[in-house]
């Protein structure tokens, strides 16, 4: 049994003493900033012009720590990553967990760091928060929520509904790292310790392609659960176009190839936490892909097919041998808590 | 992954669809009967690069997708009884039975465990020392012999809380089975795995008696169309002989040392299958001597399992190549890999499941 002091009990989430200790020691001391300091019940935003975007989604991810990443970084870089996408500069992050009796205040307070390391990086404060510690069994460790809102600059206009015949579209890096990561891991698969999940903030990286290419880029999604395959699938029916795509030009690290050809799981299906799908003008895709190339976030990027005016919703693989299929969304998911 | 990317080599793949396009020059049908032979074909799209004239059929070759239903009400018995864990590995789980699934029973509190290999049961078994682990053996030659290997590791460190399930079949009786009907087969498409343990000798009888084509094929792209074009060659003479395009894995007499361990555990027993009903010595029980580590004498069994009840699910039909999964009326519609209703759909490697994912529809 371990010290009821280094582990987070009820007491934590009672609302008294011990609730405030652990606001301060743990949360406060690393997520420190003038808006979340004073504790209030909601943080004051001021009001720009223009729009907001707003997301939410809640993490659950097991392992929580994983090669590459851990849940803490996970839930600010998805719901940064989740903003990025409509083109909005993230503002502020909500954090909410859910805690499960006993788990170590030191696995706790990893995960705070995380956060803490991931919203810097990302240049994001946590401005409010929440706790709830609940009996044991009653959740598997510790469940984070966070929520975030950005604000999207005049006249930036992405969305699926963008996307048109023509557009070039293009993967920002490699393709399944986060999905074969944490399933290696939860499974105890042991590939030689050479996967790595992705998770990475991808909004510095679309702050700069959208200031440089304005109405360059129609839309971007980052392919998280589902993968590439299911991402592609979902934005060819809702911007009732076809695609191409060329899976030789798909870059997939090495190691994660390997590790799916071992495992019988189809690459595409897999989750990313830190790419994103970008569907572009391509009168300016070989400079967004130079752009792309010259920045952390999208190093290995690739010009992997092209929207077509076929059929809505028809995505056609052309495989690396040289054969054509159809590729289709992930049903019946065989890896639950991916993230 | 070196070895691999030879037998990806998109030049030789389109050269060998070029010369299968010239072999096949009236219409030819051939059966593969491997479930990775299915997935693959579909995965690297190669059905894209036969030529119109050649279809190929998938045959009973994906374990799950042949496990009758019986077969699964066994094993939900065995899970409903609470000093047991069972084992097994992850398709089988959502297969549904007369009375629901595994995945079912689970969520009612039942103990069933997805493994990767018979060794993880072990394993399970060592840390769950007041429960019965029943590992429930599903596959072909291809997966016995790890199967057998775990048994008599058991039986070695004298485990008294391991038993297996068996539900394992072996091919040649199912394909006689096949063949001795009208199958309007013009080649088979031999499954890799299987004759790596029993050899390309094995699969004589069915050149002979049947007058058919036989083709052993690997399962990278390469291999597939290798094998393909050398059926087409070999269907195009009429001649009944079988070829072995895979020997970089598969001997004349097999993996015989393999097989003497699968032997020593196992006895041939009549199985059913789905869609085909019993046939004789085409399933592998555990020996009298290794009683203690066979589930179905460890535990009480209801002899009789109701009927099915009738979904319409045409899974037997499509394993025999008597239909093809769009020809079902649920296909892709109340049948989709998330809410599957036969075996075919619930297999990664089933045709129902292949022509779904990849887009057949
Ligand atoms: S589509 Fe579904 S119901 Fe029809 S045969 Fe296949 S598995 Fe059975």
């Amino acid at each position: 049994m371990e010290n009821k002091k280094d582990c987070v009990t009820l007491d934590h989430g009672s609302g008294g003493l011990a609730a405030r200790e652990l606001v301060q020691e743990v949360f406060l001391s690393r997520l420190n900033n003038s808006r979340l300091a004073p504790l209030e019940d909601s943080a004051v935003l001021p009001v720009a012009n223009g729009r907001l975007a707003f997301t939410t989604d809640s993490y659950v991810v097991d392992p929580l720590f994983f090669p590459g990443g851990d849940i803490g970084a996970l839930a600010v870089n998805g719901t940064v990553n989740d903003l990025a996408m409509r083109g909005a500069v993230p503002l502020a992050l909500s954090l909410g967990l859910i805690i499960e009796e006993g788990l170590p205040l030191e696995v706790l307070e990893r995960v705070v760091d995380s956060i803490a390391a991931a919203a810097e990086t990302a240049g994001v404060d946590v401005v409010t928060g929440d706790t709830k510690v609940v009996h044991r069994g009653a959740a598997d460790k510790l469940f984070i929520n966070t929520s975030g809102i950005g604000s999207i600059v005049e006249g930036v206009e992405i969305s699926p509904g963008q996307v048109r015949p023509g557009d070039g579209i293009i993967l920002s890096g490699t393709m399944a790292d986060h999905g074969i990561t944490v399933l290696a891991e939860r499974e105890d698969l042991g590939f030689g310790g050479q996967l790595r999940s992705d998770t990475f903030a991808l909004n510095h990286v679309v702050a700069a392609l959208v200031e440089h290419f304005p109405g360059g880029i129609h839309a971007l999604r980052d392919p998280t659960r589902g993968g590439v395959a299911t991402t592609l699938c979902e934005i060819a029916v809702v911007s009732g176009s076809s695609m191409e795509i060329w899976e030789e030009r798909v870059p997939l690290n090495r190691p994660v190839a390997v590790a799916c050809e071992i495992l019988g799981i189809d690459p595409f299906f897999l989750a990313n936490e830190g790419k994103c799908l970008l569907f572009v003008d391509p009168a300016v895709e070989g400079e967004i892909l130079k752009a792309l190339h010259r920045h952390p976030g999208g190093k290995q990027a690739s010009l992997i097919g092209r929207v077509t005016d076929g059929e809505a919703g028809r995505v056609v693989l052309h495989t690396a041998v040289a054969g054509q299929r159809l590729m289709t969304p992930l049903t019946g998911d065989p890896l639950p808590r991916i993230c | 992954m070196k070895h691999v990317d030879e037998y990806r080599d998109r030049e030789l793949v389109k050269s060998l669809a070029f010369r299968l396009a010239d072999q096949v020059k009236r219409p030819l049908r051939f059966m593969e009967v491997c479930g990775t032979h299915t997935m693959n074909i579909f995965r690297f799209g190669l059905r894209s690069l036969f030529p119109a004239d050649l279809e190929v059929v998938s045959g009973p070759g994906c374990p799950v997708c042949v496990t009758d239903s019986a077969d699964i009400d066994v094993c939900i018995a065995a899970a409903e009884n609470e000093n047991v864990v069972i084992a097994t590995f992850g398709d089988l789980v959502r297969v549904p039975g007369s009375r629901g699934s595994l995945a079912e029973s689970r969520a009612r509190g039942a103990r069933v465990e997805i493994v990767y290999s018979p060794i993880d049961a072990l394993e399970l078994a060592r840390a769950h020392e007041d429960k019965l682990v029943v590992f429930v053996g599903i596959g072909f030659e291809t997966t016995v012999p790890t199967v057998a290997a775990a048994v008599a590791q058991a039986a070695r460190l004298r485990m008294d809380n391991f038993c297996v399930l068996s539900l394992h079949k072996v091919m040649p009786p199912v394909f006689a089975r096949l063949l001795a009907g009208n199958h309007q087969l013009d080649g088979l498409l031999c499954p890799g795995h299987v004759a790596t343990i029993v050899g390309r000798r094995a699969f004589e009888p069915l050149a002979l008696d049947y007058g058919l084509p036989c083709v052993i094929g690997g399962f990278e792209p390469v291999d597939i169309m290798q094998a393909l074009v050398q059926l087409a060659e070999l269907a195009a003479r009429r001649e009944a002989k079988v070829v072995n395009a895979y020997p970089r894995a598969v001997a004349e007499d097999g993996n015989s040392s393999a097989w003497r361990l699968v032997t020593d555990i196992f006895q041939p027993v009549d199985a059913q299958w789905r869609g085909l009903g019993t046939i004789k010595s085409s399933g592998l029980a555990i020996r009298d001597v290794y009683a203690a580590f066979d589930a179905r004498r460890r535990l009480d069994f209801e002899t009789e399992t109701p009927a099915p009840p009738s979904t319409g699910c045409r899974c037997g039909d499509v394993i025999c190549g008597r239909c093809r999964p769009v020809d079902c009326g649920h296909f892709g519609g109340s049948c989709t890999p998330g809410h599957p209703l036969g075996p075919c759909m619930v297999s990664s490697e089933g045709s129902c499941a292949a022509f779904y994912r990849y887009g057949e529809h």
